[in-house]
């Protein structure tokens, strides 16, 4: 079979996810204007980076080590877990030697503080999503067990992807709890709870509510949301399947193994075949055997499109937001038209709605005019604050929505970029398991045909 | 037949059932086995002949299994050293693990066709007159026949003697005879193994072009909720497609070249181990007798010659059980090795069309890649 074309074959190596500083146009310009412009929304200020050289050198990070360590947890009980190595490199000048800045070990529960974090003060970016928590859709040969190496080994290099994904976001890179969990080991974690993001989180029910109740959601992030649940349906569906496929093709390799060792037996009673049945049974065990490293490879790219089904729930995080903005906003449009009719209703005198102070009214008599005015007042007030809160909410809302379709544009291009890659790679490696395949049957007919 | 992947079952011009002599003596043509619709047990058994013995060249008659089974009575009976063919079980036997097809009947008439097609090939059985009357008689004439010969109470008292004689065991075994038997006992343990295993990569292949079924659709189902996704989507599900029509080729050729012949070489080689068992039995009536005559337990004349005629008998059991046994050894070798080499061949077959498929969808992919703006290149 001849060799794919040089050109052909460079492209086919899967792109290094970009490291900071060593973004494509459109980032770099990004990176720029953030450097300069206003605070990030709903961040407070000391979380950016406005000022710091760090960024602007160029940066590599990599989870380079997985160990396992043993410890107490909170209620003081002895558990295992596994700690990764966090590296991080800054380069001078383009070309030149890496040197390594920091170096710290964390943990995967730490991974998911950071990412909740991040979740809470970016409502609007789509979050790049964690390797999974425990091993989902194996097939049989794999353990679905969280300290296989194997697993750990996938896991690690999840985690790096993780931060590296982080690191070359144009808004998520400037974070500083960020930064510091590349460069501070002890005590982040306190300064992450100290930032009291927990509480700031919303509510699930409050989301709930909103997804049920909202009456004019922006158009698009309806449609997202739909994507987003046919997306997942059908990145589960696919590895569910993909699983399965693998398991027979296990099957189906392995088998042919057991060949290699009865023609080998049966060799030993042959004169003229003998020579013939023991090569050929050689070949059958090489057959048997090539499937191991086919399907590790598989794994990988199984891993991405895993990404990609943990991103849709990350899509789906934006839009409940947008959701339950506008429906706050919906809200508070409506608290604010409800007074403003009390109001008009108090200084007419006409009853048109029911209020509770309408019926203590015909139930114990009417109020004096002093209270009356009270009331009025007290109302006129709380309009006036009300359409200065919807203005600001309408503000909000509106800027949400123009950064985070932003950030789904950019998301939406890395998506198919990542996928379409992931889906040729699959055909490169389809293509080298039909080449092992030819060679192995090839070497075996010739064998076949000596007997 | 050289190079050239093995087709599905030839037409009634047919084919010499895998004779390593090209051409055989007799010109008995092939016959073709086929099933009727209906009664499942009930073949129509086509023969051509050029042979001058047989009264026409073209016979059609209806046989059923027993028929079969009768004939293969009949031509042990009448040449208790010679390997006769073996018959395809009865029924679905309970332990294999994947009928050939799921067609147990289509793989069993092909199985008594290669029966009758082994038989009309074998310089010494073609010539059976019970072979003749199978083939042409028609339903009546062929019950008549199967009346006459040893009636029912000479059976029973052979089949007596045949198990006391067995019980007695032979006594010296010549050491080619020893080596046979050593080489079919293994040969049988390393069949039925090959046999098993071929039966399961039969099965999980058939498991894997099952799912597979399922693998391809997805993608063309996730392409239609995506824009820029759906070309290469597509283009996968396309391949996975024809990869799995690639299987289901695979499998049928499994089922039509490697089992049945494995198959049958098991089964040969529990008819090898009768032909030994009745090779031994005349070793061990001539031995009794000879031991008769040593304690002088009758008359001795009639012994010395009854002894003279067993002499010969076991002189030429003994041959034609040696020129048999090389002619089957070399029919093995053949069939073994090109059914072998068959299954690698299909097998390299899969291996290449799945790989063009791939290929032609990575040359497609890639060119879109080069007209694409370059935000991707180093």
């Amino acid at each position: 079979m001849e060799q794919a074309a040089p050109d052909l074959e460079r492209l086919l190596q899967p792109a290094p996810l970009e490291p900071l500083g060593h973004p494509d146009a459109g980032l770099e310009a990004a990176v720029g204007e953030e450097a300069e412009g206003p605070q990030d929304d709903e961040g407070p200020g000391d979380r950016t980076m406005t000022e710091n050289n760090f960024w602007l050198k160029k940066i590599e990070i990599s989870v380079s080590e997985a160990e396992k360590r043993t410890g107490r947890n909170a209620m003081n009980m002895q558990e295992t877990y596994t700690a990764y190595l966090v590296e991080t490199r800054s380069v001078e000048h383009i070309d030149g030697p890496s040197v390594l800045t920091d170096s710290l070990w964390r943990r995967y529960s730490e991974f998911e503080l950071l990412r909740n974090y991040l979740l809470v003060y970016y409502p609007h970016i789509v979050v790049p999503p964690l390797p999974e928590k425990r091993a989902e859709f194996v097939w049989h040969k794999l353990s679905a067990d969280n300290m296989d190496p194997d697993f750990v080994e996938r896991r690690r290099i999840g985690l790096e992807n993780f931060l590296l994904r982080v690191a070359s976001h144009p808004i998520l890179c400037r974070d500083k709890i960020f930064y510091l969990f590349l460069t501070q080991e002890g005590n982040w974690k306190e300064i992450v709870n100290e930032t009291g993001f927990q509480l700031k989180a919303d509510s699930r029910l409050k989301a709930l509510n909103a997804t049920f109740r909202v009456k004019n959601p922006d158009k698009r992030f309806t449609e997202l949301k739909h994507y987003s649940d046919e997306l997942q349906s059908v990145i589960s569906h696919l590895l569910r399947v993909r699983a399965r496929v693998a398991d027979r093709l296990y099957g189906v390799y392995k088998v042919h193994g057991n060949y290699g060792r009865v023609f080998s037996e049966w060799s030993a009673i042959e004169k003229e075949m003998g020579d013939g049945l023991q090569s050929a049974g050689h070949h059958m065990d090489v057959y048997a055997s090539s499937i191991d490293d086919i399907l590790e490879d598989e794994e990988h790219y199984a891993d991405q499109l895993k990404e990609y089904l943990f991103y849709a729930e990350a899509l789906r995080a934006v839009c409940r937001k947008h959701e339950l903005m506008q429906y706050d906003l919906e809200m508070a449009a409506q608290d604010l038209a409800s007074k403003k009719q009390q109001c008009e209703e108090l200084a007419t005198g006409t009853v048109r709605t029911f209020s509770l102070k309408g019926m203590t009214t015909k139930l114990f008599g009417q109020e004096t005019p002093e209270q009356r005015e009270a009331r009025i007042k007290v109302l006129e007030e709380q309009i006036s604050e009300g359409e200065q809160q919807l203005k600001s909410k309408n503000l909000e809302g509106r800027e949400f929505v123009k950064n985070a379709w932003a950030d789904i544009e950019r998301f939406k291009e890395q998506k198919n970029r990542d996928l379409k890659e992931a889906l040729i790679s699959y055909a490169v490696m389809q293509i080298s398991m039909c080449k092992k395949g030819i060679q192995v049957w090839t070497n075996a007919k010739e064998c076949f045909s000596k007997m | 037949m050289e190079g050239e992947l093995p087709a599905a079952p030839r037409g009634s011009s047919g084919l010499p059932a895998g004779d390593a002599s090209g051409d055989s003596p007799c010109a008995l043509l092939p016959a073709e086995a086929l099933a009727l619709d209906g009664d499942e047990d009930d073949l129509e058994v086509f023969s051509k002949t050029s042979r001058g013995e047989f009264d026409s060249s073209e016979f059609e008659v209806r046989r059923r299994y027993q028929d079969f089974l009768w004939l293969k009575g009949k031509l042990e009976e009448a040449h208790p050293t010679l390997i006769i063919p073996p018959l395809p079980e009865k029924f679905v036997v309970k332990g294999m693990v994947e009928r050939f097809n799921d067609d147990f009947i289509e793989t069993r008439r092909r199985a008594l066709n290669k029966f009758l097609n082994r038989i009309a090939d074998h310089p010494t059985l073609t010539f059976s007159e019970d072979l003749k009357v199978f083939l042409t008689a028609q339903a009546g004439e062929l019950s008549a026949h199967k009346k006459q010969g040893p009636g029912l109470l000479s059976k029973v008292g052979q089949t007596v003697r045949a198990v006391a004689l067995s019980m007695r065991g032979v006594r010296s075994r010549p050491e080619e005879f020893v080596e046979m038997n050593d080489f079919i006992e293994a040969f049988s343990q390393k069949m039925s193994l090959i046999d098993k295993i071929s039966q399961r990569i039969y099965k999980e292949e058939r498991e894997y072009f099952d799912e597979m079924k399922e693998y391809g659709p997805i993608h063309a189902l996730w392409s239609e909720s995506e824009e820029d996704l759906a070309d290469t989507l597509g283009g996968v599900a396309s391949c996975l497609d024809r990869c799995c029509q690639a299987t289901e080729r695979r499998l049928c050729g499994l089922s039509e070249a490697l089992l049945p012949v494995v198959h049958e070489y098991l089964l040969y080689s529990e008819m090898l181990m009768g032909v030994m068992k009745r090779r031994d039995h005349i070793q061990a009536e001539l031995e009794s007798k000879a031991e008769a005559l040593t304690y002088r337990k009758a008359d001795t004349d009639l012994l010395t010659e009854e002894i003279g005629k067993l002499e010969d008998k076991v002189e030429c059991a003994n041959t034609a059980l040696r020129a048999d046994w090389e002619r089957w050894k070399q029919n093995m070798r053949n069939d073994i090795k090109s059914a072998f080499a068959d299954t690698a061949e299909r097998n390299i077959h899969y291996y290449e069309q799945c790989l063009a498929t791939w290929e032609s969808f990575l040359a497609a992919q890639t060119d879109l890649y080069a007209k694409e703006p370059s935000e991707d290149k180093p």
